[in-house]
This record gives structure tokens, C-alpha cells and sequence, in this order.
């Protein structure tokens, strides 16, 4: 185990931003935290970095408390979602800041740099100017200078957040390789489960300052453990029931005429592959599938609901 | 654990600054404030009530002060829509040509202003300018024209055009536009530069000392009166106590008004709401002649002589004429060491305060940023004649030192230098500070690698304004007791103005043209250093 956290608490002025918080993260794991804005999950970042004073709890690494520790000290890189570039440096001397920091000697560092550099795809910026980078470069630099003092875990808070679609996409894609390559453990923090998804080996759902379920994608798909955790990703059919909340998937029904599902088509999209369908119950509930070829809106449907894609969720 | 030598340095950050203005500032102020509160000194105070002179100099001191600023404000606000709607570099050009006006050292705008009216033949006759309020106001208009450019003007090109956008689109005329979507987002820059303007004219005293001639007086120059001339030390405090009281209280207003202009967010985009074209060129054609044409006048009337030009005038600064106790040349040279010393000073002083007014606790913070504003608001006369009467005597006798000069210069120089320092610093991103040190850069190493080279334009942009305001220095240099090796330039000019008769004429001229010259040169060169940052002065 390689980082540890345990009962963390963090309040600010009244409201708790982290309340009893327990997560470990393993050696060479990329762990994904997947929040909504404002659960607390860029806090805990800056808590893990020491930026952040908490109000209880202990933050570990390999067994050693953290207490106490300044944020200079401690061996971990962080990258910020507006980059924080320093303005006054060009881009080599950027990416070298945290190995002059640690006193390496002149020529490793410039070796290290331009390795780094070649490894977020930037051989030959090293003499850049920050104002020159374009979104995706700044983002690209800022992880080479994260990670040129070989942190043993990177932090990373929204880093792809600031870019537009398209670079987002091709970055997701490149991040784990990077990450890979250099058997960096990393805490990923992003509120785009897609985004989670990708990079992380696990994803940690955080919810109002704790962790509500850790695991790994697929299985946080088909397993979510509460409606909180369900919503978040987007399922949206989430039926009350006598035992608590049914979760059906949207996958989870199939147009069937002596299915026990029967509706009206309320609303109907077509995504290209399939059609997002909204069905009106005949008791009066709303319920959202995919479907191949669905009648027409106002239309009656019968489904039949495939119970392997139904899970029973607390309440 | 924190080590012995960084503990020393943050204690050295806080009190070196603090000893120096308490001493240097606080201790004058209070003696001021001290002395006209006394028992001499409220005999004094009711004297002064009593006295409908009095009472019209302080009138007279509001209303020219009141008047300057409206006047300043209608003459410039087109030509701030000017700067905002300019393309950043060509913005930073005319920025800096009309700061030139702005630290223009009062005796020589005060030269320039009794050369222009000599020519145009308004010293005298029936349209007479010389010696009458019209003179002071068209000069505070002429160095104040460049607050209200700067401020409203980069405010103005920070502001969403979007908004106006949306107004044309709802129907709004372009006039309408503009009165109802731009006008009320500029007010808080209006109010602003106002203050600030108002401030400056109401401790204005080089200008109304001599341009509004032996019978107008203010505050200042009554004060001046009371101490340099007649010696009646308690009456003078009694009015520097009053003048005190009036500036803290603006500026106090003034550092409030723009803490609440500082709430803007700045977008890059295209200026919003701008004024007609055909307007604008019209205006900055009247504020052209205005601001150009004494120093144009200033240029041709040293170089006249005799129906012909030539240098003569120059050449004679050699020269040691009675009314001096050492040839101008000589002052000149006393002016740029001063100028050297007090700009160090500045420096290392406004540079620590600023570290303190940035990072320091709240309460700290507050008491130096209020601390060091109050000298740059408080007139260079309080400040003078505080020196003079608080350090003459042991343990702290500084004047008969060549040191008190440099000091009470830097006094003023300080306050520009946190002005220009506080902002840059506050404007780094703190998250910079945040990844030195997860990347392992202790505090003090942040403070090394991120703050000082981030801050050292704003630390040079303010000893720019450090030396060029100790070289034009008058106000407070007045006060202080007068050898020859302290006679620096602008007391020399005043020197030469106030001799009645044109012998010496000529001679002022050139002066004016050579100190007008060493402070345009190092206004310029702050200009080009500046870059993209837009302080507020």
C-alpha cells in the first residue's frame, strides 16, 4: 500500500469539505476520483500535498504519517487545471525547476528535461516561451514538469478541464501511456466519468467530502451501491420499489409485444447507432432506453426488461 | 522549523519599513499634529477660525481643487475611450506620452505655463491669465489629464464589449448605448481618477505658489507662508493639522474606491461602447494644444534671445548668478544624486513594505498599505515641514544633514513603489507559488523564484517614479534648511522664476528645458520597461 488515508476531516469556516475520508492507493495504480464540482475532491488533493491544513485524520505514505510535513517535502508532483506555468521561465527551465530543487547536477537535469520534454511529444520546445504554448502544449509541459523529479504519486486536479473537446479526447488517450511509462502512481481528479473511465485502473466516486464506492470501471458501471453513485453516471432509471431503488440500465430492455413493460413513446432521439427513447408507463413513470427502431412518438411500446442489467440499490 | 536566518529576514521585512516610516513619517506628523493641538496651537486653530481670510483660503482651496478635477475629467474622458479602444502596444504609447505631464516637476510646468502666457502677451493687459485662478487650473488639468487617461482608460479597455452588443441588438441607440450600458460600468474608474485628482489639486503647491501669485493662497501655500517666511511655526502647524485631517480622510475614500474598481474581471476583447470618431479627434486635438503647447513654449522661450536663438541660455547655467548660492549646473547634478540616493532608498524600503502589505497577516497588511499610502497622498509641504520641526533636535538632529533631502524624497518615492509593486504581486496566480513548492521549494526559495522576478518590473516601473518625482521634488525640499551643497535644481528654478524682471528669464527656461528632459527620459524608459501590466497610477 502506498498511499493510505484515513478518518481525514477538513472544514472550512463552518462547512466540511471532508468528512471522515478513507482511500488507499497502490504502488503504480492510477486511481480516478469522480466527483460533481464542489464535492471536496480538489481539497483532498491539496491535502495529500500539504497545501491544505485538515482538521483530523492522517495521510500516509508506505506507513509514514504525513503530519506536519511542508508541502516542499514531501515527494509528490501536482498538476493544476490552469497549468501554473511559471511566466518568467521559458519551457525547459519550467520543466527543470523541481530537479534544480533538488540540487541535480547540471547536466542530468538537461538530459532529464529533454527526455521528459520527448515523452509529452515536445522534443525541441525547450526554448519556448510560455506565452507561445497553445492550450494542449501548456498541458503537455505542465505534466513534463510534474513529472521530471519522479514524484512517487502525481496529483493530478482537472488538468484536461481548461481544453476543448477534441484535445481532451487526445490527451485522455495519451495521459495513461505517459503514466505507464513511467510507472507513476497518480490520483486523477475529474468530475467526467468518461474522463475517469479512461485513465483510471479504479475510479473513486466522492460525494459531499467522502468516498462513496471505489472500484473498477466496469464493475462501478454494472455495480453502483447507491442511487448517488448511479446518477452520477449517468443511469437515470431509478425506480422506487417496495425492497429500495431498482436501478434498470438503459441497455436493459428490448422492444418484445408480450413484454411486461407497456408505454407510449413521450420522447425519442435518434444517437445515430440507436435511438434514446423515453417511455411513459402505463403507471405513469418515465423510463429511458436504448432502442433499435422504436415507433413513433405518441405510439403505445411493450418491452421486455432484461433482469441480468437490474440491480436492487440501498436506498 | 523554520531556520535563524529566515526568522531574521522576516523580522527585517517588517521592521525595517516600520522604523523608517515611523520615524521619517509618523513621528514628523505627529509632532505636526502635536504642536498645532497644543495650547499655542489651539489658541492658533481659533485664530485662524476667526478669520474670514482664513476661512476664504480654505474655501478657495476646495473649490479650485473641486473645479480642477471636473475640468480634468471632462477633458480627458474622450480621450481615455481613445486609449481603450487602441490595439495594446499603440495603447502603451500614449499612455506614456501623456504620463510625461503628469511627473513634470511643478516649478517647470510652473515655468513653462509664466513662459506661454509672456508670449502670447496674457501676463498682463486686458485678457490677463498670469496670477489669476484660470493660470492654476489650466495647469492642474495639464498634470492631471494623465490619471484620468490611465485609469479610465485601461479600466474601460478591460470591459466586456459583449454587453453593448447585446444593448445594440435590444434596440438601444449608440448614445443610448452608452449611457445606459458603458457610462454606469466606468463609474467606479470615474469616481476613482477623481479622487485622486482632487487629491493632487488640493495639495497642489508649486503651481499655486507660483502661478497664482502673491495674493491667491491654499492650505499649502499658506502653510509655507506661515513657516518659511514669517517663522510662526505653531500657526503653520495649526494648518498642516487641518490639512492632514482632510487628506487622511481622502485617502482613505480613495484607497476605498479602488478596492471596489479592482472587483472588475479584465477580457480581452474588443473595447466596449466607444464615443464617435470625428468627437474623439476633435477633443484630443483641443488636449494636444493643451498639453503641448507650454512645453512647446518652454523649448522656444530657452532658446530666444536678443530677437534671435541660439544656446546662450544654456551656456549661462554654468554660471553662478547672485540670487544663487551655487551656478545651476551644480544643482543639476545635486538634483540627479539625490535623485540616486532617495530612488535606493525607495526601493529597499517600498520593496520590503510591499512583501508585508502582500503576504504579511491582515492586520498588518492593512496598517502598512494605509501607512504607505498617506505619504503619497499627504503633501510634500506637511511632509517638509514635519521634518523640519520634528528632527531638529537630539537624538535624531538631521537638519544640517546633506541626508535629510534624499530622505524626504524617498518618503514619497516609497509610496510609488509599493503603489506599483502591491499590484503585480497580488496578481500572481497563487497556485504558481503552490507548484514551486509541491516541486520542493521551501518558502523562502518560493519568495526567490517566483515573487522577486515577477515582481522586479513593478520594483523597477516605481523606482522609474521614485527618481523621476525626487528629481522634480519641491514641496517638501522647500522647507529644509537651504546650504549650497544642498540646492537642488527645482529650488534653483523657483529661485530664478520668482526674480521679478526678464534678465533671468532666459536662464529659467533652459533650466526648466534640462529637468524637464532627465525626468521625461526616465518616464519613457519605465514606459518601455512597463510591458503589459496596467498599474493604476
Amino acid at each position: 500500500m502506498s498511499l493510505s488515508i484515513q478518518h481525514l476531516t477538513v472544514r472550512f469556516a463552518g462547512t466540511t469539505a471532508l468528512d471522515d475520508l478513507a482511500l488507499d492507493v497502490c504502488d503504480g495504480e492510477r486511481l480516478a476520483l469522480l466527483g460533481p464540482s464542489g464535492c471536496g475532491k480538489s481539497t483532498l488533493l491539496r491535502v495529500i500535498a500539504g497545501l491544505e491544513p485538515h482538521a483530523h485524520g492522517t495521510v500516509k505514505l508506505d506507513g509514514q504519517s504525513l503530519d506536519g510535513v511542508e508541502p516542499h517535502m514531501r515527494p509528490f508532483g501536482l498538476m493544476f487545471q490552469d497549468h501554473a506555468l511559471f511566466p518568467h521561465r521559458n519551457v525547459a527551465e519550467n520543466v527543470a525547476f523541481g530537479l534544480r530543487m533538488q540540487k541535480v547536477p547540471r547536466q542530468t537535469c538537461t538530459a532529464r528535461v529533454d527526455q521528459m520534454l520527448e515523452l509529452v511529444g515536445l522534443a525541441g520546445y525547450g526554448d519556448r516561451d510560455i506565452v507561445t504554448l497553445s492550450g494542449g502544449e501548456a498541458q503537455r509541459v505542465a505534466l513534463a514538469r510534474a513529472l521530471a523529479p519522479s514524484p512517487r504519486v502525481l496529483l493530478l486536479d482537472e488538468p484536461l478541464g481548461s481544453l476543448d473537446r477534441g484535445l481532451r479526447d487526445r490527451l485522455v488517450d495519451d495521459l495513461p501511456g505517459v503514466l505507464a511509462e513511467t510507472a507513476t502512481t497518480a490520483i486523477h481528479v475529474t468530475h467526467d466519468h468518461d474522463e475517469a473511465f479512461a485513465i483510471g485502473d479504479r475510479v473513486a466516486v466522492m460525494h459531499a467530502g467522502s468516498i462513496e464506492q471505489v472500484s473498477t470501471p466496469q464493475d462501478l458501471w454494472a455495480n453502483p451501491v447507491s442511487s448517488t453513485v448511479a446518477r452520477f453516471l449517468g443511469h437515470s432509471n431509478l425506480i422506487e420499489t417496495a425492497d429500495g431503488i431498482e436501478m434498470w440500465r438503459s441497455d436493459a430492455a428490448r422492444i418484445d409485444p408480450q413484454g411486461e413493460l407497456r408505454g407510449v413513446v413521450s420522447r425519442r432521439h435518434f444517437r445515430g447507432q440507436q435511438y434514446e427513447v423515453t417511455v411513459t408507463l402505463n403507471d405513469g413513470r418515465d423510463a429511458r432506453f436504448w432502442l433499435v427502431d422504436p415507433p413513433a412518438l405518441g405510439e403505445t411500446i411493450s418491452l421486455s426488461l432484461d433482469r441480468t442489467k437490474v440491480r436492487l440499490l440501498l436506498r | 522549523m523554520k531556520s535563524a536566518t529566515s526568522t531574521v529576514a522576516r523580522v527585517a521585512t517588517v521592521v525595517v519599513p516600520a522604523v523608517f516610516l515611523s520615524l521619517f513619517f509618523v513621528f514628523p506628523a505627529a509632532t505636526v499634529v502635536a504642536t498645532g493641538l497644543g495650547a499655542d496651537g489651539i489658541g492658533a486653530l481659533g485664530d485662524l477660525a476667526g478669520s474670514s481670510r482664513q476661512r476664504n483660503i480654505l474655501w478657495f482651496t476646495v473649490w479650485q481643487a473641486a473645479i480642477s478635477t471636473a475640468l480634468t475629467v471632462l477633458v480627458a474622458f474622450p480621450a481615455a475611450s481613445l486609449v481603450a479602444r487602441l490595439p495594446e502596444r499603440r495603447r502603451r504609447l500614449v499612455r506614456a506620452m501623456v504620463t510625461v505631464p503628469f511627473v513634470l516637476p511643478t516649478v517647470v510646468v510652473a515655468g513653462a505655463f509664466e513662459g506661454l502666457f509672456q508670449r502670447l502677451g496674457l501676463d498682463s493687459g486686458t485678457i490677463r491669465l498670469r496670477h489669476t485662478v484660470w493660470a492654476i487650473l489650466l495647469a492642474h488639468v495639464f498634470f492631471n489629464y494623465a490619471v484620468v487617461v490611465r485609469t479610465v482608460g485601461s479600466f474601460w479597455a478591460g470591459l466586456d464589449s459583449r454587453l453593448e452588443d447585446q444593448a445594440r441588438v435590444l434596440g438601444a441607440t449608440r448614445w443610448r448605448t452608452f449611457r445606459e450600458v458603458t457610462l454606469p460600468r466606468l463609474r467606479p474608474a470615474v469616481w476613482s481618477a477623481s479622487a485622486i485628482v482632487f487629491l493632487f489639486s488640493f495639495t497642489s503647491f508649486g503651481i499655486v505658489l507660483i502661478l497664482g501669485g502673491p495674493h491667491r493662497a491654499t492650505l499649502e501655500t499658506e502653510i509655507y507662508r506661515y513657516a518659511v517666511t514669517r517663522t510662526n511655526l505653531t500657526t503653520a502647524a495649526a494648518l498642516a493639522t487641518v490639512q492632514l485631517v482632510a487628506v487622511s480622510a481622502m485617502v482613505v475614500m480613495t484607497t476605498r474606491l479602488e478596492r471596489r474598481r479592482g472587483v472588475v474581471t479584465r477580457s480581452p476583447r474588443r473595447p466596449a461602447g466607444t464615443i464617435p470618431g470625428r468627437w474623439i479627434a476633435a477633443n484630443v486635438t483641443v488636449a494636444a494644444v493643451l498639453l503641448a503647447a507650454p512645453i512647446a513654449t518652454l523649448l522656444e522661450r530657452s532658446l530666444a534671445n536678443n530677437g534671435g536663438y541660439g544656446f546662450d541660455h544654456y551656456r549661462a547655467l554654468g554660471h553662478r548668478v547672485r540670487q544663487l548660492p551655487a551656478p545651476a549646473t551644480t544643482a543639476l547634478w545635486n538634483s540627479l544624486v539625490f535623485a540616486v540616493v532617495a530612488t535606493a532608498i525607495a526601493v529597499l524600503i517600498g520593496g520590503l513594505a510591499s512583501l508585508v502589505v502582500v503576504h504579511g497577516r491582515h492586520g498588518l497588511a492593512r496598517i502598512f498599505d494605509l501607512g504607505l499610502t498617506l505619504p503619497l497622498g499627504t503633501s510634500a509641504v506637511t511632509i517638509g515641514f514635519g521634518i523640519l520641526i520634528a528632527l531638529d533636535q537630539p537624538p535624531v538632529d538631521l537638519r544640517t544633514s546633506w541626508w535629510i533631502i534624499p530622505i524626504a524624497h524617498a518618503l514619497v518615492g516609497t509610496a510609488f513603489v509599493v503603489r506599483t509593486m502591491v499590484p503585480v504581486l497580488r496578481s500572481i496566480d497563487p497556485h504558481l507559488r503552490e507548484a514551486a513548492a509541491v516541486l520542493g521549494a521551501p518558502p523562502g526559495r518560493v519568495r526567490r523564484e517566483i515573487d522577486l522576478p515577477i515582481g522586479l518590473r513593478g520594483l523597477v516601473v516605481g523606482a522609474g517614479f521614485a527618481f523621476a518625482v525626487s528629481l522634480g521634488e519641491f514641496g517638501a525640499t522647500s522647507f529644509l534648511p537651504r546650504r549650497p551643497e544642498n540646492l537642488t535644481a527645482p529650488i534653483a528654478l523657483f529661485r530664478l522664476l520668482s526674480t521679478p524682471g526678464d534678465l533671468l528669464r532666459g536662464q529659467a527656461m533652459a533650466l526648466a528645458v534640462v529637468l524637464m528632459v532627465m525626468v521625461a527620459s526616465a518616464v519613457l524608459l519605465i514606459e518601455s520597461f512597463r510591458g503589459g501590466s496596467e498599474g493604476s497610477l
